[in-house]
């Protein structure tokens, strides 16, 4: 029961509310860096990491320090300092630990503040209702870890369009970012298929 | 004349999503319906001025190695009480924007501007960037909701345009929002292409 519960937020996640789109969520990271296959997955990594664990934290702080003095006010306000310092944090301790990922990875790190999805799916997995139930926190992390995937997937099928588009004959006022907006499109419409499924 | 520049260069020559490229999010997720535009541009317009206004005050205190925290956090506190004005005074809005009023605190617009402009000019001069960039972005935001609302609806600020007329759902979802920009931004790129020769 409860594993079938976060398989179906898993997957609602990665492909019915995809992030990127159907919400919408996370466009600038998905327009800025799918140019190149690699820096695509080395973002997308970084994202799935940073999503899944500022859920965890953002969770945590919601449930055990927000709700109990009463200042959920301040969601907003926590949750973007708690992301922010993990992700400063983050970056420290991968240039620490293995300054060869840290050369891959690093500079999409400080990218990732601003990334709307994860502030996105941090406040969604409150609105979500999840601090009501008692399997709360998994279902936040799975739910995080899922959007962190749909965004991967989302950006590295991008960045394989975009490679192509490199080299196709698009009309001159076309080039650049309105090709590339249409593509979104098509993709998002694509993507539509996935919202009649029952799971 | 020096400082109205100053409000219409957000508008045309930097507007901050055509040319700039940024703030797509709340640019294609809002601008389904008109009235959802104008609350959102007059809630960031909001945090946009005050927030400038801040940083530029602030900016000879700020070291520079911990400016970007110090920002976010700034922007974060009027985005706050935009949240609780909302949630008070328009509930309706308040439902209808949903998310992507918390959002506003990561709409690359605002901490562009209070890196770009508002660390480097004085109090007014950022006030006036604010309320420049502000409106580019609710002048643009209007631009696709009503070119949505009208195909995606049949509606315009809730009004029924063509009575028995089948709306084109896709409009108002989100291929509909990528479509719309895509050809918007085409037709700037031709009519730039043609003001140059």
């Amino acid at each position: 029961m409860e594993i079938n519960t976060l398989f179906v937020i898993l997957i609602s996640t990665i492909f019915i509310n995809n992030y990127v789109l159907s919400q919408m969520l996370g466009l600038c990271p998905f327009l800025g860096v799918s140019k190149k296959l690699d820096s695509a997955i080395g973002m997308g990594l970084a994202v799935i990491f940073v999503m899944g664990l500022s859920s965890f934290f953002t969770f945590i702080i919601y449930k055990y320090v927000l709700v109990p003095f009463d200042i959920t006010y301040l969601t907003t306000i926590a949750f973007i300092l708690i992301i922010a310092g993990f992700v400063q944090f983050v970056e420290m301790v991968i240039e620490k630990v293995s300054p060869v990922l840290y050369y891959s990875l690093g500079i999409f790190l400080p990218l990732i503040t601003t990334n709307c999805a994860v502030l996105g799916v941090t406040v969604l997995n409150i609105e979500s209702g999840f601090v009501n139930s008692n399997m709360g926190l998994l279902m936040a992390v799975v739910q995080g870890v899922g959007g962190g995937i749909g965004f991967t997937l989302a950006l590295i099928l991008m960045a394989g369009i975009r490679e192509r588009l490199e080299v196709a004959d698009i009309p001159e006022h076309m080039k650049g970012l309105p090709i590339t907006f249409i593509v979104a499109g098509l993709m998002a419409m694509a993507f539509l298929g996935f919202s009649g499924m029952k799971i | 004349m020096k400082y109205l520049k100053e409000v219409t260069k957000g508008i045309w020559e930097r507007n901050p999503v055509f040319i700039l490229g940024i703030g797509n999010c709340p640019t294609l997720a809002v601008s389904t319906s008109v009235s959802n535009a104008l609350w959102m541009a007059l809630a960031s317009t909001f945090v946009l001025v005050f927030s400038n206004m801040f940083v530029s005050a602030l900016r000879k205190l700020v070291p520079s190695h911990i400016r970007i925290p110090i920002f976010i956090t700034i922007i974060a506190t009027f985005v706050i009480i935009v949240e609780l004005t909302l949630k008070a005074f328009q509930p309706d809005i308040y439902r209808s924007l949903g998310i992507f009023i918390p959002l506003i605190v990561v709409n690359c617009i605002i901490l562009g501007r209070a890196e770009d402009f508002a660390s480097k000019n004085d109090v007014f001069r950022s006030m006036l960037d604010g309320l420049g960039m502000g409106l580019g972005f609710g002048l643009t935001l209007l631009m696709l909701a009503i070119v949505r609302e009208i195909l995606g609806a049949n509606r315009l600020l809730g009004y029924t345009l063509i009575p028995g007329m089948e709306p084109a759902t896709i409009m108002i979802i989100a291929p509909g929002a990528f479509f719309t920009l895509a050809i918007i931004l085409t037709g700037m790129n031709y009519l730039n292409a043609r003001k140059k020769g």
